[in-house]
């Protein structure tokens, strides 16, 4: 009975949340909204038995991603006139169309289900399971190299700046400018 | 000598004015004096060689052996013609080039080579200052090269190959004035393309007689042929049709050759070419070329075949020499003497006479050169006139020129112990001896014939003798008139020397017919190499009485009708000719005849025997309209017919051609285009939804996902 | 709770999520949206491997996602303030130089 409570309650909150983001007009109040949606997520996780994946999605993605979408945020300058309701309204349409589609097409389909049950604590399964060499070892070490090039990348590419007798960049900047 | 150095030295007879020719051709123009001693040294030098040879020969047949240098003793070269693949040749008969060198050919070529020395030399003078004279002097070579290597040919083939070299040559000769570079004659080159144009017309006959022997035997070469036709008609036991035919046909060749009726009109056109080319053409090798094949083909000619020659060449001696009594330029009275008397000659091998008549070719070649050479030092004396109306009283002004004419015009004329007189007066036995011996009228014909036209030819050139060099000057130019240079009598001094003791020369018994001694030395020779194919002929052919009789293959009776005929015919002839001379004293000489007068009583006559019957006339009005009218039609159906035919094709083509272009452009282009025009059409099309904005990518990527739901959930798949 | 319930909030995040990547004109939102999708199939991973107990694959997956999204996160929004430093805008319709 908890369970189905917070499940009610997380999911509540994190479609809440979403639907905030979706449809506010400020992009910060719509980043900070999206805070909720994490959060949420994160505990609907926990109602997984997914508790070091709660954990990893707070800390990453609400203390990591979101910050960095907030620098962005702060480094640009939003346009306050962009939502358009109407715009919203049919991708909601469309996407939702397709989304009810599968979801009665999924509604139709018989999920295996196998037997055991989840261990009490996955913290440290994860943690044999990574280490493990014919299991996700490699893939491991391969997401630390991800992760270092996405950093460079990103060292990389936010440096650069366009130069001066980029004259096509001007133009277009001029273009850009004048809409 | 053995063969192979008489081979050598032969050879050098017609390669060295070759050589000549090749080295004046080249290189005439920058030599001293232009030139001209090279082709007089050349043929002066071939000139010894071929009269060293002739003695030989002679020498040989005294000492009583063999005679002879025929193709089997010249090594002949074989060669397969026209193929050379072995497969193609089988069957072909291999062809055999070689050297004829018998007594004839022997005797032919000795007299060419030094008539022809003595005209190169005596051009040296006559020609000088002719703005082309270095020309002349190449050409003049090559001509006596084609005359000398035809005489050695011993098939049929080399020798129309040079007998059509001479026909080139004759042609450039007689143009020869129409490229003067100060005044040309027009007259010289419509001449020189007549004479070419007519004489090709006998070589055209020659060449389909040739070819029609040469098919039925798969030979030509001349003794091949004796064979060939000894064989044939021992086994045949008579003369075909088509050999009478092929006969006639390379009879004709001789015919156009030799200016014989009817196709003798070039040669009298032909004086348009300088004097010394008139000698040559008309002494020593065109004409003499046409009797030499005569001669030579003479086995080859059924009895039918021999008659048409004797006809002809009788005709053309009666028909020319009246044409020669009232002709005016000197000239031409002598080309046609020499029509005529190519006329005896030809009507001599007629009757059987081979011997006889290349008798005549040599001494003929001998005074005619002579009388042409003497012609033309008395034009050039008389500041190049012509006309015998205007000379007169020459005798004293040009004594040399006026002697050697005149033992030339004895000569010719048949009076005794001249040159002209043997042989004049053996072809006249000959044909009396057929006559009487066959006994039928057409054979008979020729004789009669003959004797009138040596009446005739002894009026004739006494006419000339007393026009041009009696009685007084009737012009300035004959007054003033000089002997020529040494250059143009030395010639006239040697060859008048032999028109007078010529004749004893080639006879041991000048007097046989009388004697009833052995016949002479030159018609032992020239008639032993055929006696055996004659032989072989008569002894099969039964059949063909004429045939039999016209060979004196001895029955004694023959050779008493034979002797009879000799006496009787001397006795005829001396008669012609004396009546002949005396007709010309009368009228010319004494004055007591006036020519004009008969002359206007004949009137229509006269009139028509001026105009050379006509003939020019005669043959512009049928052979030459005829050919235009042909031409002019011919034309017609090429422009109308053909050119009709083949615009019409292209038209046709033009069209199709559109059509496949109309094709083209609008479907097979049309296709191409569509499709090209297509893909861009899509391309602006489908470049719409490329707008570069991403969000519209995603709406497109919904709606696509959108679709397969639905599909997927409508269960199509 | 039910398998499907899961399912059908990942559906509605994911609903959510695409929405925002298709209808706002701000590249942020854009990254946003995305985040929410990555979310959404998170929710599945995580959920599925509740079904499936017998290993933890669903939720190794899950945490690949995330390491993928984090690098993902940071390489576009260096790319978003490059252009917008390029072209002084966020727009995604500005960015359409490639159209041409």
């Amino acid at each position: 009975m908890g369970i189905q409570l917070a499940f009610y309650f997380f999911a509540a909150m994190t479609l809440g949340f979403a639907l905030v983001s979706l449809f506010h007009k400020n992009v910060v109040h719509s980043a900070f909204s999206l805070l909720g949606t994490l959060l949420g997520m994160s505990g609907l996780y926990v109602t997984l038995n997914a508790d070091f994946l709660a954990m990893t999605q707070v800390l990453i993605y609400a203390g990591g991603i979101l910050m960095l979408l907030l620098f962005g945020l702060m480094l640009t300058k939003p346009s306050e006139t962009e939502r358009s309701l109407k715009r919203i309204f049919v991708a909601v349409i469309l996407a939702g169309g397709t989304a009810v589609l599968s979801a009665y097409k999924m509604a139709g389909t018989v999920w295996s289900s196998g037997d055991g049950e989840l261990p009490a604590s996955t913290v440290k399964e994860i943690g044999l399971e990574f280490l493990r060499f014919d299991e996700w070892l490699i893939a491991f070490e391969f997401a630390s190299i991800v992760l270092l090039a996405a950093l460079v990348g990103a060292v990389h590419i936010a440096r650069r700046r366009f130069p001066i007798d980029d004259t096509n960049a001007l133009l277009k900047a001029e273009q850009g400018g004048a809409n | 000598m053995t063969p192979e150095s008489q081979i050598v030295w032969l050879l050098a007879v017609p390669l060295l004015p070759l050589v000549a020719w090749a080295l004046q051709v080249s290189f005439g123009r920058f030599l001293p004096r232009q030139g001209d001693w090279l082709p007089t040294g050349a043929m002066g030098l071939s000139a010894v060689i071929a009269v060293w040879m002739f003695i030989g020969v002679l020498s040989g047949h005294d000492a009583g052996t063999g005679t002879l240098v025929s193709a089997e003793l010249a090594n002949p070269h074989t060669w397969k013609f026209f193929f050379s693949d072995p497969a193609l040749t089988e069957g072909l008969a291999g062809f055999q080039a070689g050297i004829l060198y018998d007594p004839l050919a022997a005797a032919l070529l000795a007299m060419v080579a030094v008539v022809s020395f003595l005209v190169h030399l005596f051009s040296v003078g006559y020609m000088q200052g002719d703005s082309r004279y270095n020309i002349f002097f190449a050409n003049l070579p090559l001509f006596t090269f084609a005359m000398l290597a035809m005489l050695l040919s011993d098939n049929l083939l080399f020798f129309f190959i040079f007998w059509e070299v001479m026909g080139l040559c004759s042609y450039l000769l007689i143009g020869h004035l129409s490229q003067d570079k100060e005044k040309p004659r027009t007259e010289a080159a419509w001449a020189s393309f007549k004479a070419f144009m007519t004489t090709r017309i006998g070589d055209v006959c020659l060449f389909i007689g040739m070819m029609m022997v040469y098919d039925k035997f798969g030979t030509l070469s001349f003794h091949g042929l004796y064979a060939a036709v000894a064989d044939y008609t021992a086994n045949g036991t008579h003369w075909e049709g088509w050999l009478t035919a092929a006969g006639i046909m390379m009879f004709l060749g001789a015919v156009g050759k030799s200016a014989q009726f009817p196709l003798h009109v070039w040669l009298p056109d032909a004086m348009e070419g300088p004097t010394p080319v008139s000698a040559m053409i008309h002494a020593a090798t065109m004409v003499a070329a046409g009797v030499y094949l005569t001669g030579r083909l003479f086995l080859l000619f059924s009895p039918e075949a021999q008659l048409v020659v004797a006809c002809i060449g009788a005709f053309t001696a009666i028909f020319a020499a009246t044409i020669g009594i009232t002709q005016f330029d000197i000239k031409k009275v002598l080309a046609y003497s020499t029509i005529s008397q190519l006329g005896y000659m030809i009507c001599a091998i007629g009757v059987g006479g081979v011997a006889a008549g290349l008798f005549h070719v040599i001494t003929h070649a001998i005074f005619k050169a002579c009388l042409f050479l003497g012609s033309g030092s008395v034009i050039y004396g008389c500041h190049h006139e012509q006309d015998m109306r205007k000379m007169g009283g020459l005798r004293k002004k040009m004594p040399i020129t006026y002697l050697t004419m005149l033992a030339s015009t004895l000569a010719i004329s048949g009076v005794p112990f001249f040159a002209g007189f043997y042989s004049k007066d053996a072809i006249l036995a000959k044909a009396l001896e057929k006559s009487m011996v066959t006994g039928d009228w057409y054979w008979a014909a020729p004789f009669w014939l003959l004797l009138a036209a040596a009446a005739i030819t002894a009026f004739y050139m006494f006419r000339l003798i007393f026009m041009t060099f009696h009685g007084k000057p009737r012009d300035h130019g004959s007054e003033h008139a000089h002997e020529s240079p040494w250059t143009m009598t030395v010639p006239l001094i040697v060859l008048g020397t032999l028109a007078i003791f010529g004749g004893k020369f080639w006879l041991t018994d000048p007097m046989h017919a009388i004697s009833g001694g052995d016949e002479p030395w030159f018609f032992q020779i020239v008639d032993d190499p055929t006696h055996a194919e004659f032989a072989t002929i008569d002894l099969h052919d039964g059949h063909t009485e004429a045939a039999h009789d016209s060979h004196e293959l001895a029955g004694h009776d023959d050779h008493d009708i034979a002797h009879t005929a000799h006496v009787r015919a001397m006795f005829m002839s001396i008669a012609a000719a004396g009546s002949g001379i005396l007709l010309a004293c009368l009228f010319y000489l004494w004055g007591i005849l006036s020519a004009a007068s008969i002359a206007n009583r004949l009137g229509g006559f006269y009139r028509l025997v001026l105009d050379k019957y006509r003939f020019d006339e005669l043959y512009n009005a049928t052979v030459i309209r005829g050919t235009t009218v042909l031409s002019g039609f011919l034309c017609w159906v090429d422009e109308n017919v053909i050119d009709a035919f083949v615009l019409n094709l292209a038209k046709l083509h033009r069209g199709g051609a559109s059509l496949s272009g109309v094709f083209d452009k609008y479907v097979v282009d049309g296709m191409v285009t569509w499709v090209g025009e297509t893909t861009v059409a899509a391309g602006q099309t489908l470049r719409r939804l490329q707008t570069g904005r991403i969000q519209q990518y995603v709406y497109f990527t919904l709606a696509g996902a959108l679709a397969l739901a639905a599909v997927s959930l409508l269960g199509i798949f | 709770m039910p398998l499907s319930a899961y399912l059908v909030v990942s559906v509605a995040l994911f609903v959510i999520g695409l929405a925002m990547v298709a209808a706002r004109r701000n590249l942020i939102y854009v990254l946003m949206g995305l985040e929410l999708i990555l979310n959404a199939a998170n929710l599945n991973f995580v959920a599925f491997n509740r079904e499936n107990p017998g290993d933890l694959d669903g939720q190794i997956a899950a945490i690949f996602v995330i390491i993928l999204a984090a690098a993902e996160a940071a390489i576009a929004l260096a790319i978003v303030l490059n252009l917008n430093s390029r072209i002084q805008s966020i727009r995604p319709d500005d960015a359409d130089t490639m159209k041409d």
